[in-house]
């Protein structure tokens, strides 16, 4: 059992009575519970989290955005499990933008459970510890000699009993606890089972739960058009084709961001003047964007493919100045090494393609905005708003939506805020939409990474000197204290970076999403060329890392990672070769977790089968197992899909690939027929898991390719090398 | 603009819309059933899927006074026109992650168990090819269609 004492936590924000008296560190709405509204058949809400019903059923508050990672039924878990309610009488509500009650309202970097911990849990025992509280009351007896289970308290002594909707009628002026107990990770009934999402009912019977489906009455479609090319601006329009289809209400030029807040959205802004329509009906405002006839003018001149890469390889070429990190002398071991090994990966730009494309609801009266639709950051669209209307924060409001899709895209608001000055403009509410193939030109690509390793080995077959060095546009993929930095005497890395006019984003699992791949592939060609086994190659690394670290700084935790492989090592069993599997191993650590991968490929007609992947992941203790274990099948699919097809290409600043025709997206068949997972069952608080099983796949798939077809591979989009191989893959 | 009449989930509607409005923005914007959803806009990602007359289709690029009588059936419809088993065993395998694309993928199902009720793995895979599923919920998408089989398929 963890004692939260609640007046010391580090976290505690004391506030004065003027926002409500909050006195504890996640916020309540009131020092006594708040009496909700008849109607709403709320009698007690012991915090921003928690609304106790009459009957007995608790409506949970999810605060954090959901975009398909399952937080909205995952953190609710965490809540239900600490209040001691049975999950089917748990109904879940998404909460709107509330930084006075909520903290991190954010979906991002896969932390939302894992910095959220804590907070929910404390909300969920402090809930319970109140009822508590009213019933010890009631019936006279020391608080000590109560439990609970399944939303009742009882006295044993007393025999009696009674249900958290019956005391939470008479739990008015019930203290807020000084402190409350966490419940043993052991005595978890409801943390680490498989209820089905809380959306999954209205998904699939096609309810409105989307930004796109919202209709409210007065709405006006807009739609934006960008330049055609990254480095441009419009220059004239001519609307009179556009005025001319019915339905159309006008058509405008927007400045969306003033120079010096552009970097708010992470410098991605890279059309900051845009053509607007607005009109009555979707399809209406489709055609008459199409009937724009817009002049554009450059500003930087347009950028190609080619360029980039050979400036990336010139980065990466050069001799390794002012590394990042060095232990040793790489270049010195290199000289004297048996073998020296070296090799460059490479990939490409690459769309977010949320299915459900941008768009928000946006509607400004006076000094106040309305907001509502799909975002991972509520509160920052919030405060950019703010900066750049000049409205305060106070007075906009932010109901957030389910996404269809996030992966980042949706960390970058630019769209809301459009909707709002486009709302100031027409003095009306509005619904912006993004095309798709607004979507896909619009830039926050995943950078395109270009990175070099050189390896070392001796006479004995060891691995002696390991260098890495790599770039990116806005910004290099290499983590240079992660692993095989610590197990090598000899190591360098270095970042690099590329300056561009096409804007980059985060995108699942930054930097890690191609880092991953190129070093798990190059261990994996460095451990054949050691004549080792590629899981016993790495776990002797790890050993190494463990027992007789080199450095300080390393970023992860050797045991953690061995236990990993020792997992996976036994469940795919490893060391028991299958004639006709041809098997590709990796793993990777980011997000503060731990996931290793194989993959395995079976040849048929000459054409490769991805038959199976295997899953072993360490991220803690897991919230819902099902719905972690559809994180991963997605990860690894998404992962593969990625490194396999996914390709930006651009040639004068113009995006080649605007839709689906010209961009593959994994499909059905594409991917492995099963995926098994299985988690690392240690006990240790929750760590991400929205992002980290997606890295390692590209070097897992990569080194069963190479096992089924004899042919390295170093560039993404893999099938354009596989192609180039004459490999079939349908 | 053009009176066009549509026949949706068993019931008619008469819009006033654009001449060559696509079924999609017909349903979503003027019928008000908005289950139906844009990806694309040009029939490669299935997000728009409904049933013509049975037959999984496209309404993103289907104009809507093509369709005269043909009956319509959207997700909103699809368990009272003989779906339900799909839904069910969608629920059941929990598939959706971020559940845009899923109204498109469940009436693509329903289209292909309509004209085959025991598909092979390869018929699955050809029939659902035009429905992406950004998340990644392929194997789940597959087993739940196998489910729905085995609980009696789809009412042709």
């Amino acid at each position: 059992m963890t004692k939260i004492n609640l007046s010391r936590r580090g976290f505690i924000k004391i506030t004065g009575l003027a926002s409500g008296g909050l006195v504890l560190g996640f916020h309540w709405a009131g020092c006594t519970p708040v009496r909700p509204a008849e109607a709403a058949k709320v009698v007690l809400e012991p915090n921003a989290y928690i609304k106790i019903l009459s009957d007995g059923m608790v409506i949970l508050m999810s605060p954090v955005p959901e975009i398909g990672q399952g937080i909205k039924t995952a953190i609710p878990m965490i809540i239900a499990e600490e209040l001691d309610v049975s999950w089917e009488n748990v109904l879940v509500e998404q909460a709107p933008l509330a930084p006075e009650l909520y903290e991190r309202q954010t979906a991002g970097g896969s932390q939302a459970i894992r910095q959220l911990w804590t907070t929910v849990r404390t909300a969920g025992a402090a809930g319970r510890r109140m009822l508590m509280g009213a019933a010890a009351r009631e019936w006279k007896v020391p608080i000590a000699e109560l439990t609970t289970s399944a939303g009742i308290i009882s006295h044993e002594k007393s025999g009696n009993s009674i249900g958290y909707g019956d005391i939470a009628t008479k739990a008015n002026n019930i203290e807020v606890p000084e402190e409350v107990t966490l419940k043993d990770p052991k005595d978890f009934k409801i943390i680490g089972t498989s209820p089905k999402n809380v959306d999954v009912y209205d998904i699939v019977v096609g309810k409105p739960l989307f930004g796109m489906d919202m209709k409210k009455e007065g709405t006006v479609i807009a739609m934006i058009t960008h330049p055609p090319a990254f480095g441009m601006k419009p220059k004239s329009v001519d609307d009179s084709a556009a005025r001319a289809i019915p339905g159309i209400q006008d058509v405008f030029t927007i400045t969306t961001f003033p120079e010096d807040i552009e970097t708010r959205w992470s410098g991605n802004n890279a059309f900051p003047e845009l053509v607007v329509v607005t009109g009555e009906s979707t399809w209406n405002v489709m055609k008459a964007k199409k009937a724009l006839k817009i002049e554009w003018e450059t500003v930087t001149p347009g950028e190609n493919t080619e360029d980039h890469i050979a400036e990336m390889e010139r980065q990466i070429s050069g001799k390794m100045t002012e590394p990042d990190r060095i232990d040793g002398n790489p270049e010195a071991t290199f000289r004297k090494a048996a073998k020296v090994i070296e090799r460059t990966y490479s990939a490409p730009f690459l769309p977010h393609n949320t299915m459900e494309p941008m768009n928000f609801y946006a509607h400004v009266t006076g000094d106040k905005v309305e907001f509502e639709g799909p975002t991972q950051t509520p509160q920052r669209l919030r405060d950019v708003t703010a900066q750049i209307m000049g409205i305060p924060e106070e007075n906009i409001t932010v109901n957030i939506l389910r996404s269809g899709g996030g992966f980042g895209r949706r960390l970058y608001g630019h769209y809301g805020v459009e909707a709002a000055m486009i709302s100031k403009k027409i003095n009306a509410p509005v619904q912006l939409i993004y095309t798709r193939e607004d979507d896909m030109t619009q830039g926050t690509y995943r950078p395109d990474y270009r990175v070099r390793y050189k390896a070392g080995i001796d006479a004995d077959n060891n691995l002696i000197a390991l260098t890495v060095s790599g770039t990116g546009t806005d910004g290099g993929p290499v983590a240079s204290n992660r692993f095989p930095a610590g197990a090598l005497d000899h190591y360098a890395a270095k970042n690099y970076s590329l300056k561009s006019n096409i804007s980059t984003g985060a995108w699942r699992a930054p930097r890690s999403n191609f880092i991953a791949g190129a070093e798990q592939s190059f261990l994996d060609e460095v451990a054949e060329a050691c004549g080792k086994d590629p899981m016993d190659f790495r776990l002797e690394l790890l050993e190494r890392a463990k027992n007789d670290p080199v450095g300080e700084n390393n970023d992860y935790d050797p045991d953690r990672f061995i236990a990993l492989l020792n997992l996976i090592k036994e469940k795919c069993e490893w060391d028991n070769k299958v004639e006709g599997i041809y098997r590709g191993i990796s793993a990777y650590y980011c997000h503060n977790s731990y996931i290793a991968q194989v993959i395995d490929i079976e040849m048929k007609d000459n054409k490769p089968i991805l038959k199976k992947a295997w899953c072993a992941v360490d991220c803690g203790i897991v919230i819902n197992l099902d719905g972690a274990k559809n994180q991963v099948e997605g990860g690894i699919m998404d992962g593969i899909g990625h490194a396999m097809y996914g390709n930006i290409t651009f040639n004068d600043g113009v995006i080649d690939q605007k839709n689906f025709d010209k961009y593959r997206l994994i499909r059905h068949g594409e991917g492995p027929e099963t995926v098994e997972t299985y988690f690392v069952d240690n006990g240790i608080d929750p760590t991400g898991l929205g992002e980290p099983s997606l890295p390692p796949v590209p070097g897992a798939l990569a080194n069963a390719l190479y096992r089924a077809t004899g042919k390295r591979l170093y560039h993404q989009p893999y099938i354009l090398e596989l192609e180039e191989r004459e490999i079939n893959l349908g | 603009m053009a009176s066009i009449s549509l026949k949706v989930n068993g019931k008619p509607f008469r819009i006033e819309a654009e001449d060559d409005i696509p079924l999609l923005w017909a349903l979503r914007d003027h019928v008000g059933l908005v289950g139906t959803k844009y990806g694309c806009g040009i029939a490669q990602c299935g997000s728009c899927t409904v049933l013509v007359d049975g037959v999984a289709t496209r309404s993103c690029v289907m104009p809507a006074k093509s369709l005269g009588e043909a009956e319509i059936i959207t997700i909103e419809g699809l368990a009272e026109n003989g779906g339900k088993s799909l839904q069910e065993a969608w629920v059941e395998h929990d598939t959706p992650q971020c559940g845009y694309c899923q109204a498109g993928q469940i009436i693509s199902a329903a289209g292909l168990l309509k004209s085959n009720s025991n598909p092979t793995d390869e018929e699955i895979d050809a029939a659902m090819k035009g429905n992406i599923c950004r998340c990644g919920s392929y194997v789940r998408i597959k087993a739940a269609i196998k489910t729905a089989i085995m609980k009696g398929g789809v009412e042709a």
